[in-house]
């Protein structure tokens, strides 16, 4: 803890500079130098980044000609939000959005549920087949989905669940859980047992324990397992593709690749689509960075 | 032995009701794993042991009644020359996206965690470089066939810098076309690294890198002896979970050039999706995804015991 202290704090690093003469200006002369080569980097970094983006977001609002001119120009003079209300006006469209929102939040609430309570027996209880399921849980994350797709799609049209939005939900949940319960687990590992332990000595049920205690302190891992859910739910594309067949049960990822082959191009409004298509994503990462961040490093470290 | 009571009746209506207690107590954790357990039986067991019948038989799904052919399916997909290409391709595609994902993500997670800029500038560049991570693979195969289209904006800044003449069609070019969906790929998947590095980058003492400092040591040295250490397991870690799903990419190759042009682009995904959803050999899909599902169980056991490793 001391050698922490002094190490880390500012003092101590200008007491070891601040040698008199020109020690201190090389010093500083060489840090401002690093500055601008670094600032240098991160500015081309960031056009190989976000300049896809950036063309993304002046496509949709370019009429179809302007889209191909020569030379290109980020800004034309008909700039127009046409695009997006041609997408915005149309059912079919509008259809394919509400379709995502509801398999998706579907989805999100569902694996919370089931992940939370496999999450409470992992983390609170010892038992006989724990290691095994354990492994088996990890292990049905590496699962390639082409290889589940066509016993499901003989599944679903026996079940007759086939072109419907519980065959979506349940499929995507296969892929949602396995993160969500390992998230989930390694939550509840950092809260102290004691907590919940106390409402069991005094009488009270488990379940009293994990709905009353432990879920409303871990609400910020709730929301980063709830992010990381929604998201593999809103961008899934390829049981999307085959486990649906009527336009009106089509996804927004779907949506946007019929939109390719129905017009010739109609490349502004692909690109207002994929603008409107991405705003859930874009909205949960704005407001819940941290969650976001969180969630997803630990669902790949541990 | 001599210690134990002799038997009451009372005490042993008490010692029953105990172990009743205790069995029942044992019970409760799989209460809580049952919906767990139902949806891994219903959605994971079953189909596979059903992908695995299929895979023995003859044309499944189609046919009536299907009858038992063994390996035949095995050995027709493992001398198919395309699932030979397609092998090849995902491999490519697979290693190639994996090291560019490590350079770049890391990279970036370096500059991103310098000292010298402020937090506010450092959390500005850091939103600009999770961008591509935001949107879903539909719409960025769908951005790139805009950016890389004939008369698209790639072209037109390659020319204008004098790097390439004319109109390459990237995408559809038998020479290009796989670099060019691997190009997308690293585009798209690299901050997944990113993030992962800089959290793991953040974890680092900066204890280590001033003792080495005083010690004289150069800024390679300190990042070759003291910060690559530090993050080797999460690069293992980053490295094997990227590598189990770009071999699963599917919908990047479907919606740029699927699999084409004359399957310079064929991945596993493709060739068994086409398989089964062109050419309706479902048999023969099946066996493939079989295939493929080992595959990846193999890169899963050395995923797994890595991570106990750790613990």
């Amino acid at each position: 803890m001391a050698l922490d202290t002094t190490s880390t704090s500012p003092a101590a690093d200008t007491v070891a500079d601040a040698r008199p003469g020109p020690r201190l200006s090389q010093q500083a002369r060489k840090d401002s130098l690093a500055r601008v080569v670094i600032l240098l980097a991160l500015v081309l970094g960031a056009l190989f980044a976000a300049f896809p983006i950036v063309w993304m977001l002046s496509s949709s609002f370019k009429s179809n000609t302007e889209i191909f001119e020569f030379p290109p120009r980020l800004i034309t003079e008909n700039f127009s939000f046409g695009a997006y209300s041609t997408i915005l006006s149309d059912p079919v469209k509008v259809r394919f959005f509400i379709n995502s929102y509801v398999v998706s939040l579907s989805v999100t609430v569902l694996t919370l549920v089931v992940a939370i309570f496999a999450a409470y027996a992992f983390s609170r209880f010892e038992f006989r087949f724990k290691p095994a399921l354990n492994v088996i849980i990890v292990s049905v994350q590496a699962v390639p989905p082409i290889t589940l797709l066509i016993p499901y799609f003989g599944l679903m049209v026996a079940l007759k669940l086939y072109n419907t939005y519980p065959g979506l939900i349940l499929t995507y949940m296969i892929f949602t859980l396995p993160y969500a319960i390992v998230m989930m687990t390694g939550y509840f590992n950092t809260l102290p047992r004691e907590l919940d332990e106390a409402v069991k000595v005094d009488g009270g049920r488990t379940i009293t324990a994990l709905w009353r205690v432990l879920v409303p302190i871990s609400v910020p891992g709730i929301v980063s397992v709830g992010i990381y859910t929604f998201m593999i739910a809103w961008n899934e594309y390829l049981f999307a593709l085959t486990l649906t067949k009527t336009q009106d049960m089509r996804t927004v990822p779907i949506g946007i690749q019929l939109l390719m082959g129905q017009h010739s191009y109609e490349w502004n409004e692909m690109m207002a689509m994929s603008i409107l298509g991405c705003i859930p994503i874009l909205f949960l990462f704005l407001f819940f960075q941290r969650y976001f961040i969180g969630g997803m490093s630990a669902g790949a470290v541990k | 032995m001599l210690t134990t009571p002799a038997p009451v009746v009372g005490a042993s209506v008490a010692e029953q009701s105990l172990r009743g207690n205790r069995l029942r107590r044992g019970l409760v954790p799989y209460g809580y794993l049952s919906p767990t357990v139902v949806l891994m039986v219903v959605l994971m067991l079953i189909p596979i042991v059903m992908v695995i019948s299929y895979s023995v038989m003859d044309n499944v799904i189609l046919k009536k009644s299907p009858k038992l052919v063994g390996f035949d399916n095995y050995t027709a997909i493992l001398t198919n020359p395309t699932f030979a290409t397609a092998v090849k391709n995902t491999l490519f595609f697979t290693l190639v996206s994996v090291a560019a994902h490590l350079v770049l993500g890391l990279t970036f997670a370096l500059l991103l965690n310098t000292r010298l800029l402020s937090s506010r500038v450092k959390a500005f560049f850091r939103v600009l470089y999770v961008m591509p991570w935001l949107f879903t693979v539909a719409i960025i195969a769908i951005l790139w066939r805009l950016l890389l289209s004939p008369n698209g904006i790639v072209n037109y800044l390659l020319e204008v810098t004098g790097l390439t003449g004319g109109q390459v069609e990237w995408l559809s070019t038998p020479d290009t076309a796989l670099f060019a969906v691997t190009f997308i790929n690293i585009w798209a998947g690299y901050p997944f690294f990113m993030i992962s590095l800089l959290a793991g980058l953040q974890g680092i003492p900066r204890e280590l890198n001033e003792a080495a400092r005083v010690d004289g040591a150069s800024v390679v040295k300190q990042f070759l002896f003291i910060t690559l250490p530090q993050l080797r397991p999460i690069i293992i870690s980053m490295a094997m979970l990227d590598f189990i799903w770009t071999t699963q990419q599917f919908a990047l190759i479907w919606m740029t050039t699927g699999g084409g042009p004359i399957n310079r682009t064929e991945m596993l995904s493709t060739f068994t999706y086409k398989l089964a959803f062109s050419r309706y050999q479902f048999a023969l899909a099946s066996t493939s995804a079989v295939i493929i599902l080992v595959l990846s169980m193999i890169i899963a056991f050395f995923y797994v015991r890595h991570q106990k490793a750790l613990e």
